[in-house]
Order: C-alpha cells, then sequence, then structure tokens
C-alpha cells in the first residue's frame, strides 16, 4: 500500500522539530511600553527576592535621634516617624505588595478559571446556577469583602491572599466562560468529541491552550486589584499589621506628617504607583498582542 | 464496489427527529418547536456513498450530527451494523462514534490551532489507546502519506498550511480509526474549485482502498453528481425524494429536486439542449410553523388541491427510486418545464 520508493527531503529533515513561533509573543515584543513595565515589574520582583541584601538598614530598627529626617547620604529616603529607615521599608514592603499580589492572583484564577472554563462548556443549568451565585459575590465591593473577612478571622497574610483571591473569582470565571462559550463552537471541538475525547480532555487540551491569552490579561490586570486592595486595607489598619512594613500601612505612618515631611507618605506611593501601573500597561499590552481586533478598534 | 456488498446495510436511519424547543418567559415555557430535522428515514449500504442535498436550513447538517450524536437526536432509531445505537448511553454512542468519523466544512476551524499536525492526527488514536507510542508515530506517518502529504507536515501547525493541505489532515484524522463510516459534511465548499475535485478523487480513491461509506453532506449538486451512488434531497426538515445518482439526476419527480436542479450553472449557457431553468418564488418557509400539507405547496409550480390538505406519503417510483408527492400517488405527469 505505501509507496516503497524513499523520498528525498533535503530542504525539510523528517525528525526536525521545529519550535512555533508564538505570534502573540512577536506582537508584544513589538510594544514598548509594555516591554518596559515588564522589565519594571521583573525589577521589583528581584527587589522582593534579595529584599535582605539590598537593605542599607534593619528596617524595624528605631533611630529615634534621627526619626523625620529628610532625605540624606545616610538614609536615601529619610527616616519615619518611629526612626526606621523608609528605604530599607520600601523594599521589604515590596515583598507584602508582591506575595500577596501573586497569592491572591493564583487563588482567583484556580478555582475562577476551572469553575468558568465548566459552565461555559456545560451550559444549561450548571450554568445558571454557578453564574447567578457568583454574581452575588461580585455584588459585594472587593474592599469590603476583604474587610469583612479579615475583621472576621485574622489579618494574617494568608487570610488576606484567600480573602482578595475569592473576591476575584468571579471576574475570572466571567472571561474564562466566555471564552470557552466562543470557542466550544469552534468544529475542531465537535472533532474531538466525535473520536471520543473526555470533557476533562477536551476542557485542558483543546480548549485551555486556546484562551490562555484572555485569561492572563484578566489575570495580569487583577494584580493591580489585589495590590491597591492591599494597601488600601493595610492603610485602614485592618491589613498586615505593623510593625510588618507594607507600603499601605507605611502611607499611613507618614499620613499624620504629611506637612512636614510628605515623602514618608510619598515615597511607598511612588512605588505603589510604579508596580501598579506597571501590571495595568502590561495587562493592555498582552490583551493587544493576543487580540490585535481591540486594538484596531481602539486606534 | 463489489457486487455482494450491495444488500449489506451498514446505517438505517428511522423517523430521525431533531426539535429544538423555543422557550419563553424566566420559567422557560415550551412554546413551539423549531424542527430542524423531522422524521428523516433513509439506509445506506456499505461502501456507497449517500448524498444529502438541500438548501441551506434544510436540516441536512443536523441529519448528519445526529447520526453520531454530536447533537442529540429528539426521537428516532438509528442502527448501525445491525445494532440499534441508543443515544441515553454515553458506552454505547462513544462506541459506535468510534466507527463513524466527521469530515468537516471549514477545515480553518475544524483543526486545533495550538496542536501540531502530529498531533491533531494522532489525538484520536491517543484517546482510544490504539497501540504504544512508537505504534502510532507509525500509524501516524503512514496516514500522512495516505492522504497526500508527507512526513515534514507533521511538524508544522495548521495556520502554515493552506485549506485544501489542512483538509487533507482532517481527512487522514477520521482515516485513523479505520472507521466504517464517513461522515462528510460539506467538505469541499470552503476550497477553491481546483482544490476541490483534488479532494474528491482523494475521497474516491480512499473508498476504493479501505471500501469507506460516505454520507456526503452538500448543497452543491455538482460535487453531488460527481461522487454519489444514491442522492437524498431534502426540504424542511424531510426528505422529500431519493434514489440513485442516475434517477435523481436523470429523472427527478419532485418539483422541488427538478427546480433544484435547474438550478445548477451549466458549461454552455446558450446551448439549446439545456433544461430550463425553473424559479421559485418566495422563501423557504419557517421550520417553526411549516405550511400545512406538503410543505413545499406554497412555492410549487404544479400544486394541486391535495397538497394543502396532507403531507404525501413516501412512494416507490421504482425500487431504486422514491419521491413524496401527491402527482406521483395519484399518477399525474409532472412536468414543470
Amino acid at each position: 500500500m505505501e509507496p516503497t520508493v524513499k523520498k528525498a527531503n533535503y530542504y525539510f529533515p523528517e525528525k526536525e522539530k521545529r519550535k512555533r513561533k508564538s505570534p502573540e509573543w512577536e506582537a508584544f515584543k513589538k510594544n514598548k511600553l509594555g516591554v518596559a513595565s515588564l522589565v519594571i515589574l521583573i525589577i521589583f520582583c528581584l527587589i522582593a527576592i534579595f529584599a535582605p541584601m539590598l537593605m542599607p538598614y534593619d528596617p524595624l530598627a528605631q533611630d529615634m535621634l534621627n526619626r523625620l529626617a529628610g532625605p540624606s547620604a545616610d538614609h536615601w529616603l529619610g527616616v519615619d516617624p518611629n526612626g526606621r529607615d523608609i528605604l530599607s521599608r520600601i523594599i521589604l514592603g515590596s515583598r507584602t505588595s508582591l506575595i500577596v499580589g501573586f497569592g491572591a492572583v493564583l487563588v482567583s484564577s484556580l478555582i475562577g478559571f476551572g469553575i468558568g472554563m465548566i459552565a461555559g462548556y456545560k451550559g444549561g443549568r450548571l450554568d445558571d446556577i454557578v453564574m447567578r451565585f457568583l454574581d452575588s459575590i461580585m455584588s459585594i465591593p472587593l474592599l469590603l469583602f476583604g474587610v469583612m473577612v479579615v475583621v472576621a478571622l485574622n489579618s494574617s497574610m494568608l487570610t488576606l491572599i484567600i480573602a482578595i483571591g475569592i473576591g476575584l473569582v468571579p471576574g475570572c470565571a466571567r472571561v474564562a466562560r466566555g471564552s470557552t462559550m466562543e470557542l466550544k463552537e469552534k468544529e475542531f471541538i465537535k472533532s474531538a468529541i466525535s473520536m471520543g475525547a473526555s470533557d476533562i480532555r477536551i476542557l485542558l487540551t483543546h480548549i485551555l491552550p486556546n484562551i490562555t491569552g484572555a485569561l492572563l490579561v484578566i489575570s495580569t490586570l487583577h494584580m493591580t486589584t489585589v495590590i491597591m486592595v492591599e494597601a488600601s486595607l493595610s492603610f485602614l489598619g485592618v491589613g498586615i499589621q505593623p510593625p510588618t512594613p507594607t507600603w499601605g500601612n507605611m502611607i499611613q505612618d507618614g499620613f499624620n506628617f504629611v506637612r512636614d515631611q510628605p515623602g514618608i507618605a510619598i515615597y511607598p506611593g511612588i512605588a505603589l504607583i510604579i508596580v501598579s501601573v506597571s501590571f495595568n500597561v502590561l495587562g493592555d499590552a498582552i490583551r493587544d498582542a493576543v487580540d490585535p481586533h481591540i486594538k484596531k478598534q481602539r486606534n | 464496489m463489489a457486487q455482494n456488498d450491495m444488500n449489506n446495510t451498514l446505517l438505517k436511519v428511522k423517523d430521525l427527529k431533531k426539535h429544538y424547543p423555543i422557550k419563553k418567559g424566566i420559567l422557560g415555557g415550551e412554546i413551539g418547536a423549531i424542527k430542524a430535522v423531522d422524521g428523516v428515514s433513509f439506509e445506506v449500504k456499505r461502501g456507497e456513498t449517500f448524498s444529502i442535498v438541500g438548501e441551506s436550513g434544510c436540516g441536512k447538517t443536523t441529519t448528519g450530527m445526529c447520526l453520531n450524536n454530536l447533537i442529540e437526536p429528539t426521537s428516532g432509531e438509528i442502527y448501525f451494523n445491525d445494532k440499534q445505537v441508543s443515544f441515553r448511553q454515553k458506552k454505547d454512542f462513544q462506541e459506535v462514534r468510534k466507527n463513524m468519523q466527521v469530515i468537516f466544512q471549514d477545515p480553518y476551524s475544524s483543526l486545533n490551532p495550538k496542536h501540531s499536525i502530529q498531533r491533531i492526527i494522532s489525538e484520536p488514536l491517543v484517546i482510544n489507546k490504539m497501540g504504544t507510542k512508537s505504534e502510532i508515530e507509525d500509524r501516524v506517518q503512514s496516514l500522512i502519506r495516505l492522504v497526500g502529504l508527507d512526513s515534514y507536515h507533521l511538524n508544522r501547525y495548521p495556520h502554515e498550511l493552506s485549506g485544501g493541505q489542512k483538509q487533507r489532515v482532517g481527512i487522514a484524522r477520521a482515516l485513523a480509526l479505520n472507521p466504517d463510516l464517513i461522515i462528510c459534511d460539506e467538505p469541499v465548499s470552503a476550497l477553491d474549485v481546483s482544490i476541490q475535485s483534488q479532494i474528491l478523487n482523494l475521497f474516491e480513491e480512499l473508498q476504493e482502498k479501505f471500501n469507506l461509506t460516505y454520507i456526503f453532506i452538500s448543497h452543491d449538486l455538482s460535487v453531488v453528481e460527481h461522487i454519489s451512488d444514491r442522492v437524498a434531497v431534502m426540504y424542511l426538515g424531510k426528505i422529500v425524494e431519493q434514489g440513485t445518482r442516475e434517477e435523481i439526476f436523470n429523472d427527478p419527480k419532485h418539483p422541488y429536486t427538478q427546480a433544484l436542479l435547474s438550478s445548477v450553472p451549466v458549461a454552455k449557457p446558450k446551448s439549446k439542449n439545456n433544461r430550463t431553468r425553473i424559479v421559485l418564488e418566495g422563501d423557504p418557509p419557517s421550520p417553526q410553523n411549516p405550511p400545512s400539507g406538503c410543505h413545499f405547496h406554497e412555492r410549487c409550480p404544479v400544486k394541486i388541491e391535495a397538497c394543502k390538505k396532507a403531507y404525501p406519503d413516501m412512494r416507490e417510483v421504482n425500487n431504486l427510486h422514491k419521491v413524496a408527492c401527491h402527482l406521483v400517488s395519484e399518477n399525474l405527469s409532472i412536468t414543470t418545464q
């Protein structure tokens, strides 16, 4: 049955494994703002990881003689009302923001994407029930939800991660559901069904790889939300408790001294803005790369 | 086709129905149904090509998808290899699905864009655990050559192939499980005419090689005339006429079939031997609310009183040809021309 003539494949060696060039990544690389924000975020992650080595002073040590001192050669960003070095505290504070950020996004992604994909794929009554339930969670403002949970339980980092994470589940589920519903009408899904593929196999190998772009966008944008909510909770005094430095409670510390020494509140604020704006820009850049259609409409 | 295969029925469909309920209000009360497929019966013999033709929305694709439960039928009986297929039991229809593969209309959306061709073709083998990794690899290698592609295509991704090549991959995938029956849902309508003929020839070659049976769903009558052994014409969810290719194309009985055939573009428009063009008036009626009697009577150029009252039964013209038309039942001559 098979042709026995061996074909010469000079140009296309059979065993050659070609790596697929991702068109999304190519498009992303052209977006300068997106790349810049990615670089900034990588730098902040490195700062958070190597914080103990980078801190010039112990962020908890109090030097009451220099209390409220302005920026100087010794203390680059000055000293806070309790005599602690602000730069060191900002460096250590980046850990809190990023850990809570990544943790909560991980929680919301795992739960939300799973629920959303199943609801979108199965449809029908299951979809109705699940989505109405998630809508009811969505109706509670995230900050209020965080305050409620933290007050009811405790204000550890884990509680914060879970509370904010659950608050973001509906958003994740909506995106995953919408993308899944759009995809499940495609013929390659029907073809997989007719081959006898199980639902789990279809969801994991056929649907998930084709919606990762949309999921990545919503997760990146959620990072901004989580970091802002965490900072707000700390600012309100219900987040991570002092003396552990977080950008939110540092702003709170400087709040009473804004007139004399505005830097105490402003510097952690600047760090907060850089990180959250970077995540936002990164999210937009990924969206443009994944779905060029949207970009065209906007311009 | 071997003579002894002629009487060997592979698939038998009896009174297949698919009604989509129309729901209204928050309680979802049913206020009616769209009768996409409304009582379709036919038989397909082993090794033949059975075509279903009809205009858009007549239910031909729905019929095809009902056969392997991609769309769950509302009612009806389907016998595959003389065994009734139960659509309520997953184990049952999973077994049938293996022997009944589908080739889809749009090669651009029928291949997963994130999977390599290697992975796409091996997918049915992996799902059904057909052999070890190296056995599957060998099988994929032979499949890709079988459909006229080369092994270097295996490392490519769907967006790197042309439409015709993609459709070949779709065919290789459908062949992977050695199915008895392949449901071709307008497999060439998305392709260029030159590519269409290549793919049709491939279908014929493969049929000879593996004694495949095709159910060929199409609206393109010239393609159907080329490839079919038998043809069924559908109108508004029902088969109005079925018979061998020669009977249907040379001696169409139903006025709808006659109109349909007259719409085929011809090679020499000015030649005097051409069929006269029959122009039907109006649009196909809504399947939600079909006309009384024969569904076609509102547009039929030769209708009689009986057409408004009752839906005509399927009558045999001869043992190769069946038609549902009152004029045939009453032995009136049908000449719309």
